[in-house]
Protein backbone atom coordinates (compact mmCIF):
# COMPACT_ATOMS: atom_id res chain seq x y z
CA UNK A 1 0.00 0.00 0.00
CA UNK A 2 1.54 3.31 -1.05
CA UNK A 3 -1.23 5.71 -0.19
CA UNK A 4 -0.78 7.68 2.99
CA UNK A 5 -3.48 7.07 5.58
CA UNK A 6 -4.76 9.91 7.74
CA UNK A 7 -6.86 9.56 10.89
CA UNK A 8 -8.87 12.47 12.28
CA UNK A 9 -9.30 12.05 16.02
CA UNK A 10 -11.83 13.87 18.18
CA UNK A 11 -11.43 13.73 21.96
CA UNK A 12 -12.96 15.16 25.08
CA UNK A 13 -10.14 17.72 25.10
CA UNK A 14 -9.39 18.59 21.49
CA UNK A 15 -8.55 17.19 18.06
CA UNK A 16 -5.50 15.32 16.80
CA UNK A 17 -4.37 13.97 13.43
CA UNK A 18 -2.37 10.80 12.80
CA UNK A 19 -0.64 10.09 9.51
CA UNK A 20 1.31 7.04 8.43
CA UNK A 21 4.28 6.58 6.14
CA UNK A 22 2.28 4.89 3.39
CA UNK A 23 2.65 1.41 4.85
CA UNK A 24 0.44 1.79 7.91
CA UNK A 25 3.41 0.95 10.11
CA UNK A 26 4.98 4.21 11.21
CA UNK A 27 2.47 6.69 12.55
CA UNK A 28 2.98 10.33 13.41
CA UNK A 29 0.73 12.16 15.84
CA UNK A 30 0.08 15.88 15.36
CA UNK A 31 -1.96 18.23 17.49
CA UNK A 32 -3.78 19.25 19.43
CA UNK A 33 -6.10 21.55 17.57
CA UNK A 34 -8.66 23.33 19.73
CA UNK A 35 -7.17 22.10 22.99
CA UNK A 36 -9.82 21.96 25.68
CA UNK A 37 -12.73 21.83 23.28
CA UNK A 38 -14.98 18.78 23.49
CA UNK A 39 -14.76 17.37 19.96
CA UNK A 40 -17.57 14.94 19.27
CA UNK A 41 -16.86 14.49 15.57
CA UNK A 42 -14.04 15.41 13.18
CA UNK A 43 -14.72 14.51 9.56
CA UNK A 44 -13.20 15.10 6.13
CA UNK A 45 -15.40 15.46 3.06
CA UNK A 46 -15.04 12.51 0.65
CA UNK A 47 -16.06 14.85 -2.21
CA UNK A 48 -13.22 17.26 -1.40
CA UNK A 49 -10.89 16.15 1.38
CA UNK A 50 -9.59 19.69 1.86
CA UNK A 51 -12.94 20.39 3.55
CA UNK A 52 -12.99 19.27 7.20
CA UNK A 53 -15.57 19.95 9.87
CA UNK A 54 -15.21 19.73 13.64
CA UNK A 55 -18.17 19.62 16.03
CA UNK A 56 -17.03 21.32 19.22
CA UNK A 57 -18.05 22.88 22.49
CA UNK A 58 -16.39 23.34 25.86
CA UNK A 59 -17.45 22.82 29.43
CA UNK A 60 -18.41 26.49 29.54
CA UNK A 61 -19.04 27.65 26.01
CA UNK A 62 -21.89 26.76 23.70
CA UNK A 63 -21.62 24.48 20.70
CA UNK A 64 -20.16 25.42 17.37
CA UNK A 65 -18.70 23.99 14.18
CA UNK A 66 -15.16 24.74 13.04
CA UNK A 67 -14.45 24.34 9.35
CA UNK A 68 -11.32 24.08 7.26
CA UNK A 69 -11.23 24.50 3.49
CA UNK A 70 -7.48 23.86 3.16
CA UNK A 71 -7.01 20.37 4.53
CA UNK A 72 -6.77 21.39 8.16
CA UNK A 73 -4.15 24.13 7.85
CA UNK A 74 -6.56 26.84 8.98
CA UNK A 75 -9.99 26.82 10.55
CA UNK A 76 -12.86 29.29 10.70
CA UNK A 77 -15.97 29.06 12.79
CA UNK A 78 -19.40 28.55 11.24
CA UNK A 79 -21.09 31.92 11.03
CA UNK A 80 -24.41 30.28 11.94
CA UNK A 81 -23.91 26.99 13.83
CA UNK A 82 -26.77 24.49 14.23
CA UNK A 83 -29.50 26.07 16.37
CA UNK A 84 -33.20 25.44 16.86
CA UNK A 85 -35.68 28.14 15.79
CA UNK A 86 -36.45 30.81 18.36
CA UNK A 87 -39.46 29.79 20.43
CA UNK A 88 -42.13 31.91 22.09
CA UNK A 89 -41.99 29.74 25.21
CA UNK A 90 -38.45 30.13 26.46
CA UNK A 91 -39.05 27.81 29.44
CA UNK A 92 -39.48 24.75 27.26
CA UNK A 93 -37.63 25.91 24.16
CA UNK A 94 -34.90 23.69 22.80
CA UNK A 95 -31.32 24.83 22.47
CA UNK A 96 -28.56 22.77 20.90
CA UNK A 97 -26.33 21.45 23.66
CA UNK A 98 -23.78 19.95 21.31
CA UNK A 99 -23.46 18.77 17.75
CA UNK A 100 -22.78 15.06 17.86
CA UNK A 101 -22.63 13.88 14.25
CA UNK A 102 -21.44 15.50 11.03
CA UNK A 103 -22.43 13.84 7.77
CA UNK A 104 -21.12 14.87 4.35
CA UNK A 105 -24.01 15.04 1.90
CA UNK A 106 -24.65 12.84 -1.10
CA UNK A 107 -21.98 12.69 -3.81
CA UNK A 108 -24.33 14.52 -6.18
CA UNK A 109 -24.89 17.34 -3.65
CA UNK A 110 -21.54 19.10 -3.26
CA UNK A 111 -21.15 21.48 -0.29
CA UNK A 112 -24.13 19.89 1.51
CA UNK A 113 -23.57 18.59 5.05
CA UNK A 114 -26.00 17.26 7.64
CA UNK A 115 -25.67 17.46 11.41
CA UNK A 116 -27.27 15.63 14.33
CA UNK A 117 -27.38 17.20 17.77
CA UNK A 118 -28.34 16.85 21.42
CA UNK A 119 -31.16 17.38 22.18
CA UNK A 120 -32.11 15.50 19.05
CA UNK A 121 -32.08 17.84 16.09
CA UNK A 122 -31.44 17.52 12.37
CA UNK A 123 -29.71 20.37 10.55
CA UNK A 124 -28.43 20.96 7.04
CA UNK A 125 -25.77 23.18 5.54
CA UNK A 126 -25.56 23.98 1.83
CA UNK A 127 -22.25 25.85 2.06
CA UNK A 128 -19.67 23.46 3.50
CA UNK A 129 -20.78 24.04 7.06
CA UNK A 130 -20.71 27.86 7.16
CA UNK A 131 -24.43 28.24 7.90
CA UNK A 132 -26.91 25.68 9.17
CA UNK A 133 -30.69 25.43 9.00
CA UNK A 134 -33.09 23.49 11.19
CA UNK A 135 -34.97 20.69 9.40
CA UNK A 136 -38.62 21.15 10.31
CA UNK A 137 -39.52 17.71 8.90
CA UNK A 138 -37.90 16.15 11.96
CA UNK A 139 -37.37 18.95 14.50
CA UNK A 140 -40.97 20.17 14.27
CA UNK A 141 -42.57 16.80 13.58
CA UNK A 142 -45.89 16.36 15.47
CA UNK A 143 -44.46 13.18 16.99
CA UNK A 144 -41.14 14.77 18.03
CA UNK A 145 -41.87 14.75 21.78
CA UNK A 146 -42.93 11.11 21.67
CA UNK A 147 -40.16 9.93 19.37
CA UNK A 148 -37.32 11.66 21.16
CA UNK A 149 -38.50 12.69 24.64
CA UNK A 150 -36.28 15.19 26.38
CA UNK A 151 -36.27 13.37 29.71
CA UNK A 152 -34.44 10.29 28.47
CA UNK A 153 -31.24 9.58 26.69
CA UNK A 154 -27.55 9.27 27.34
CA UNK A 155 -25.57 10.83 30.21
CA UNK A 156 -24.68 13.59 27.74
CA UNK A 157 -28.34 14.06 26.83
CA UNK A 158 -30.62 12.50 24.24
CA UNK A 159 -28.99 12.26 20.83
CA UNK A 160 -29.73 12.34 17.17
CA UNK A 161 -26.53 10.41 16.85
CA UNK A 162 -26.34 9.50 13.22
CA UNK A 163 -27.44 10.36 9.70
CA UNK A 164 -26.99 8.03 6.73
CA UNK A 165 -27.68 8.76 3.07
CA UNK A 166 -28.36 6.07 0.48
CA UNK A 167 -25.53 6.35 -2.07
CA UNK A 168 -28.06 5.65 -4.84
CA UNK A 169 -30.57 8.32 -3.86
CA UNK A 170 -29.92 11.55 -1.91
CA UNK A 171 -33.58 11.70 -0.87
CA UNK A 172 -33.36 8.35 0.94
CA UNK A 173 -32.03 8.88 4.44
CA UNK A 174 -31.84 7.12 7.80
CA UNK A 175 -31.48 8.61 11.29
CA UNK A 176 -30.37 6.89 14.47
CA UNK A 177 -31.48 8.30 17.81
CA UNK A 178 -30.83 7.34 21.42
CA UNK A 179 -34.46 7.64 22.45
CA UNK A 180 -36.54 6.71 19.40
CA UNK A 181 -34.44 4.24 17.46
CA UNK A 182 -34.09 4.40 13.68
CA UNK A 183 -36.15 6.55 11.31
CA UNK A 184 -36.33 6.59 7.52
CA UNK A 185 -37.10 9.37 5.04
CA UNK A 186 -37.79 8.90 1.35
CA UNK A 187 -38.17 12.61 0.56
CA UNK A 188 -34.91 14.23 1.69
CA UNK A 189 -35.85 14.73 5.33
CA UNK A 190 -39.32 16.18 4.80
CA UNK A 191 -41.13 13.24 6.44
CA UNK A 192 -39.94 10.41 8.66
CA UNK A 193 -41.16 6.96 9.65
CA UNK A 194 -39.91 4.74 12.51
CA UNK A 195 -37.99 1.67 11.35
CA UNK A 196 -37.63 -0.48 14.45
CA UNK A 197 -39.57 -3.71 13.98
CA UNK A 198 -37.89 -6.57 15.79
CA UNK A 199 -35.51 -4.33 17.76
CA UNK A 200 -35.70 -4.79 21.52
CA UNK A 201 -36.09 -1.99 24.03
CA UNK A 202 -35.92 -3.92 27.29
CA UNK A 203 -36.23 -0.70 29.29
CA UNK A 204 -39.78 -0.03 27.97
CA UNK A 205 -43.14 -1.49 29.09
CA UNK A 206 -43.54 -2.92 25.59
CA UNK A 207 -40.12 -4.40 24.84
CA UNK A 208 -40.70 -4.24 21.08
CA UNK A 209 -42.29 -0.81 20.56
CA UNK A 210 -42.76 1.02 17.28
CA UNK A 211 -40.22 3.57 18.52
CA UNK A 212 -38.29 4.16 21.73
CA UNK A 213 -35.20 2.06 21.03
CA UNK A 214 -31.64 3.24 21.62
CA UNK A 215 -29.87 2.86 18.28
CA UNK A 216 -26.21 3.30 19.16
CA UNK A 217 -24.92 3.04 15.60
CA UNK A 218 -26.11 2.12 12.11
CA UNK A 219 -24.08 1.56 8.95
CA UNK A 220 -24.93 0.72 5.35
CA UNK A 221 -22.93 -1.99 3.61
CA UNK A 222 -21.08 0.07 0.97
CA UNK A 223 -21.42 -2.53 -1.79
CA UNK A 224 -24.98 -3.42 -0.85
CA UNK A 225 -26.73 -0.33 0.53
CA UNK A 226 -29.96 -2.24 1.11
CA UNK A 227 -28.16 -3.90 4.01
CA UNK A 228 -28.14 -1.97 7.29
CA UNK A 229 -26.07 -3.07 10.26
CA UNK A 230 -27.08 -1.82 13.71
CA UNK A 231 -25.35 -1.90 17.07
CA UNK A 232 -28.16 -1.19 19.47
CA UNK A 233 -28.34 -0.74 23.24
CA UNK A 234 -30.10 -4.11 23.15
CA UNK A 235 -27.97 -6.11 20.75
CA UNK A 236 -26.59 -6.40 17.23
CA UNK A 237 -29.04 -6.36 14.33
CA UNK A 238 -29.12 -6.54 10.54
CA UNK A 239 -31.88 -5.42 8.18
CA UNK A 240 -32.06 -6.16 4.46
CA UNK A 241 -34.37 -3.75 2.67
CA UNK A 242 -37.02 -3.60 1.45
CA UNK A 243 -37.67 -5.72 4.53
CA UNK A 244 -38.71 -3.87 7.66
CA UNK A 245 -37.98 -6.39 10.42
CA UNK A 246 -34.52 -6.40 11.96
CA UNK A 247 -32.81 -9.71 12.68
CA UNK A 248 -30.92 -9.93 15.98
CA UNK A 249 -27.68 -11.40 14.65
CA UNK A 250 -25.99 -10.75 18.00
CA UNK A 251 -27.61 -13.90 19.35
CA UNK A 252 -24.73 -15.76 17.73
CA UNK A 253 -22.19 -13.93 19.91
CA UNK A 254 -20.63 -15.88 22.81
CA UNK A 255 -22.91 -15.72 25.82
CA UNK A 256 -20.15 -14.59 28.20
CA UNK A 257 -19.40 -11.61 25.93
CA UNK A 258 -22.90 -10.67 24.86
CA UNK A 259 -23.88 -8.41 21.98
CA UNK A 260 -23.86 -4.98 23.61
CA UNK A 261 -21.61 -2.26 22.26
CA UNK A 262 -21.56 1.22 20.81
CA UNK A 263 -20.51 0.74 17.21
CA UNK A 264 -20.31 -1.52 14.16
CA UNK A 265 -18.06 -1.28 11.10
CA UNK A 266 -18.98 -2.88 7.77
CA UNK A 267 -16.35 -4.09 5.33
CA UNK A 268 -16.20 -1.64 2.40
CA UNK A 269 -16.00 -4.42 -0.21
CA UNK A 270 -17.66 -7.43 1.40
CA UNK A 271 -21.31 -6.94 2.30
CA UNK A 272 -21.35 -10.05 4.51
CA UNK A 273 -18.54 -8.85 6.79
CA UNK A 274 -18.62 -6.46 9.74
CA UNK A 275 -16.85 -5.88 13.05
CA UNK A 276 -18.10 -4.92 16.51
CA UNK A 277 -16.33 -4.01 19.75
CA UNK A 278 -18.41 -5.55 22.56
CA UNK A 279 -18.77 -4.00 25.98
CA UNK A 280 -20.17 -5.21 29.26
CA UNK A 281 -23.90 -4.48 29.34
CA UNK A 282 -24.73 -6.69 32.30
CA UNK A 283 -25.70 -5.82 35.85
CA UNK A 284 -25.11 -2.07 36.34
CA UNK A 285 -23.79 -1.64 32.82
CA UNK A 286 -20.06 -1.13 33.37
CA UNK A 287 -19.61 -0.37 29.63
CA UNK A 288 -16.09 -1.80 29.76
CA UNK A 289 -14.44 -4.55 27.75
CA UNK A 290 -16.13 -7.76 28.96
CA UNK A 291 -13.95 -9.38 31.64
CA UNK A 292 -11.26 -6.75 31.12
CA UNK A 293 -10.19 -8.49 27.91
CA UNK A 294 -10.71 -6.17 24.91
CA UNK A 295 -11.47 -7.74 21.54
CA UNK A 296 -13.26 -7.09 18.30
CA UNK A 297 -15.58 -9.69 16.86
CA UNK A 298 -15.88 -10.26 13.15
CA UNK A 299 -18.66 -11.84 11.17
CA UNK A 300 -18.10 -12.93 7.57
CA UNK A 301 -21.46 -14.58 7.09
CA UNK A 302 -24.06 -11.86 7.73
CA UNK A 303 -23.96 -12.37 11.48
CA UNK A 304 -24.61 -16.11 11.50
CA UNK A 305 -21.33 -16.54 13.38
CA UNK A 306 -18.70 -14.32 15.00
CA UNK A 307 -14.94 -14.77 15.40
CA UNK A 308 -12.96 -13.21 18.25
CA UNK A 309 -9.96 -11.10 17.18
CA UNK A 310 -7.85 -10.03 20.15
CA UNK A 311 -4.20 -10.53 19.19
CA UNK A 312 -2.26 -7.55 20.52
CA UNK A 313 -4.90 -6.30 22.91
CA UNK A 314 -4.34 -6.67 26.68
CA UNK A 315 -5.12 -10.21 27.80
CA UNK A 316 -6.19 -9.04 31.26
CA UNK A 317 -7.02 -5.83 33.11
CA UNK A 318 -7.92 -3.94 29.97
CA UNK A 319 -11.06 -2.02 30.76
CA UNK A 320 -11.49 0.49 27.96
CA UNK A 321 -14.35 0.65 25.55
CA UNK A 322 -14.97 2.28 22.18
CA UNK A 323 -17.62 4.91 21.59
CA UNK A 324 -19.97 5.38 18.65
CA UNK A 325 -17.82 7.32 16.19
CA UNK A 326 -14.49 5.85 17.28
CA UNK A 327 -14.23 2.67 15.18
CA UNK A 328 -13.60 2.83 11.44
CA UNK A 329 -11.95 1.22 8.43
CA UNK A 330 -9.83 2.47 5.55
CA UNK A 331 -10.37 1.07 2.06
CA UNK A 332 -7.00 -0.63 1.57
CA UNK A 333 -6.37 -4.31 0.86
CA UNK A 334 -5.99 -5.90 3.29
CA UNK A 335 -8.35 -3.66 5.15
CA UNK A 336 -7.06 -1.43 7.93
CA UNK A 337 -9.17 -1.01 11.06
CA UNK A 338 -8.79 1.77 13.64
CA UNK A 339 -10.36 2.33 17.01
CA UNK A 340 -10.07 5.05 19.59
CA UNK A 341 -10.56 4.01 23.18
CA UNK A 342 -11.99 5.70 26.21
CA UNK A 343 -8.53 5.48 27.83
CA UNK A 344 -6.98 7.68 25.13
CA UNK A 345 -5.32 4.95 23.11
CA UNK A 346 -5.60 4.56 19.35
CA UNK A 347 -5.38 0.96 18.16
CA UNK A 348 -4.79 -0.13 14.57
CA UNK A 349 -4.94 -3.35 12.63
CA UNK A 350 -3.43 -3.62 9.14
CA UNK A 351 -4.73 -7.14 8.58
CA UNK A 352 -8.51 -6.91 8.87
CA UNK A 353 -8.52 -7.31 12.63
CA UNK A 354 -6.11 -10.26 12.79
CA UNK A 355 -3.67 -8.35 15.00
CA UNK A 356 -3.73 -5.03 16.79
CA UNK A 357 -1.23 -2.55 18.16
CA UNK A 358 -1.52 0.76 19.96
CA UNK A 359 -0.34 3.57 17.69
CA UNK A 360 -1.04 6.37 20.19
CA UNK A 361 -1.37 6.49 23.95
CA UNK A 362 -2.17 9.09 26.59
CA UNK A 363 -4.63 11.12 24.57
CA UNK A 364 -7.80 12.32 26.31
CA UNK A 365 -10.90 10.13 26.13
CA UNK A 366 -11.50 9.51 22.45
CA UNK A 367 -14.90 10.29 20.97
CA UNK A 368 -14.28 9.87 17.24
CA UNK A 369 -11.81 8.40 14.79
CA UNK A 370 -12.35 8.90 11.06
CA UNK A 371 -10.20 7.95 8.10
CA UNK A 372 -9.73 10.73 5.58
CA UNK A 373 -11.16 9.27 2.37
CA UNK A 374 -8.54 8.32 -0.21
CA UNK B 1 -20.02 52.71 26.49
CA UNK B 2 -20.24 49.44 28.42
CA UNK B 3 -17.04 48.03 29.86
CA UNK B 4 -16.87 44.29 29.40
CA UNK B 5 -14.69 41.74 31.17
CA UNK B 6 -13.97 38.86 28.81
CA UNK B 7 -12.99 35.54 30.43
CA UNK B 8 -10.06 33.46 29.22
CA UNK B 9 -12.48 31.00 27.61
CA UNK B 10 -13.35 33.68 25.06
CA UNK B 11 -9.89 35.11 24.37
CA UNK B 12 -9.73 33.24 21.05
CA UNK B 13 -12.48 35.61 19.93
CA UNK B 14 -11.20 38.82 21.54
CA UNK B 15 -7.66 38.44 20.28
CA UNK B 16 -6.45 37.81 23.80
CA UNK B 17 -7.99 40.95 25.23
CA UNK B 18 -9.71 40.66 28.59
CA UNK B 19 -11.23 44.12 28.53
CA UNK B 20 -13.47 45.37 25.71
CA UNK B 21 -15.96 48.14 25.21
CA UNK B 22 -19.36 47.82 23.58
CA UNK B 23 -22.37 50.01 23.03
CA UNK B 24 -25.96 49.12 23.86
CA UNK B 25 -28.82 49.86 26.20
CA UNK B 26 -29.14 46.28 27.42
CA UNK B 27 -27.01 43.18 27.88
CA UNK B 28 -28.46 41.81 24.64
CA UNK B 29 -27.54 44.92 22.71
CA UNK B 30 -24.04 45.04 24.17
CA UNK B 31 -23.47 41.38 23.23
CA UNK B 32 -24.85 42.02 19.75
CA UNK B 33 -22.38 44.86 19.34
CA UNK B 34 -19.59 42.59 20.58
CA UNK B 35 -20.63 39.88 18.14
CA UNK B 36 -20.45 42.26 15.20
CA UNK B 37 -16.78 42.85 15.95
CA UNK B 38 -15.96 39.37 17.25
CA UNK B 39 -18.21 37.04 15.21
CA UNK B 40 -19.43 33.95 17.01
CA UNK B 41 -18.74 35.15 20.56
CA UNK B 42 -22.40 35.73 21.46
CA UNK B 43 -23.62 32.23 20.59
CA UNK B 44 -21.05 30.67 22.85
CA UNK B 45 -22.40 32.67 25.81
CA UNK B 46 -26.12 32.86 24.94
CA UNK B 47 -28.20 30.09 23.36
CA UNK B 48 -30.68 30.43 20.50
CA UNK B 49 -33.50 31.05 22.99
CA UNK B 50 -31.63 34.03 24.48
CA UNK B 51 -30.79 32.14 27.67
CA UNK B 52 -27.39 32.41 29.32
CA UNK B 53 -25.65 29.06 28.81
CA UNK B 54 -25.59 26.82 31.90
CA UNK B 55 -21.91 27.26 32.73
CA UNK B 56 -21.61 30.93 31.92
CA UNK B 57 -22.27 33.72 34.42
CA UNK B 58 -23.03 37.36 33.76
CA UNK B 59 -22.81 40.19 36.29
CA UNK B 60 -23.57 43.86 35.94
CA UNK B 61 -21.24 45.28 38.52
CA UNK B 62 -21.72 42.94 41.47
CA UNK B 63 -25.26 41.98 40.53
CA UNK B 64 -25.85 38.61 38.85
CA UNK B 65 -27.85 38.81 35.64
CA UNK B 66 -29.60 35.95 33.86
CA UNK B 67 -31.97 37.97 31.68
CA UNK B 68 -30.20 39.55 28.76
CA UNK B 69 -33.00 42.11 28.41
CA UNK B 70 -31.64 43.80 31.57
CA UNK B 71 -31.00 47.49 30.82
CA UNK B 72 -27.49 48.87 30.90
CA UNK B 73 -26.43 52.47 31.37
CA UNK B 74 -23.42 54.21 29.94
CA UNK B 75 -20.42 53.31 32.08
CA UNK B 76 -21.83 50.05 33.38
CA UNK B 77 -19.50 47.11 33.73
CA UNK B 78 -20.62 43.76 32.28
CA UNK B 79 -18.61 40.87 33.69
CA UNK B 80 -18.63 37.57 31.81
CA UNK B 81 -17.31 34.52 33.63
CA UNK B 82 -16.92 30.86 32.81
CA UNK B 83 -18.43 29.17 35.86
CA UNK B 84 -17.54 25.78 37.28
CA UNK B 85 -18.10 23.10 34.67
CA UNK B 86 -16.42 19.94 35.83
CA UNK B 87 -13.20 18.21 34.85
Amino acid sequence: MATRTELLIGTRKGAWVMTDNGRRGDWRLEGPEFLGQIVNHYVADPRDTKVRLIAAKTGHLGPTVFRSLDGGKTYKEASRPPAFPKSEDSATARAVGHTFWLQPGHAREPHVWWAGTSPPGLFVSEDDGATWDSIAGFNEHPMYDKWVPADSGTPDGPLLNQILIDPRDPAHMYLATSTGGVFESLDRAKTWTPLNQGVEANFMPDPYPEYGQDAHYIALAPTKPDRIWQQNHCGIYRLDRPGTRWDRIGKAMPGEVGDIGFTIVPHPRDADTAWVFPMDGTDVWPRTSPGGRPAVYRTSDNGASWTRQDRGFPTAQGWFTVKRQAFCADDAAPLGLYLGATNGEVWASADEGGSWRAIARHLPEIYSVAVTPG
Amino acid sequence: MINILVPSQLHSYSGGLSRLEASGGSIAEALDDLDRRYPGIRFRIIDEQDRVRPHMRLFVGREAARDIRRPLADGDELLIFGALSGG
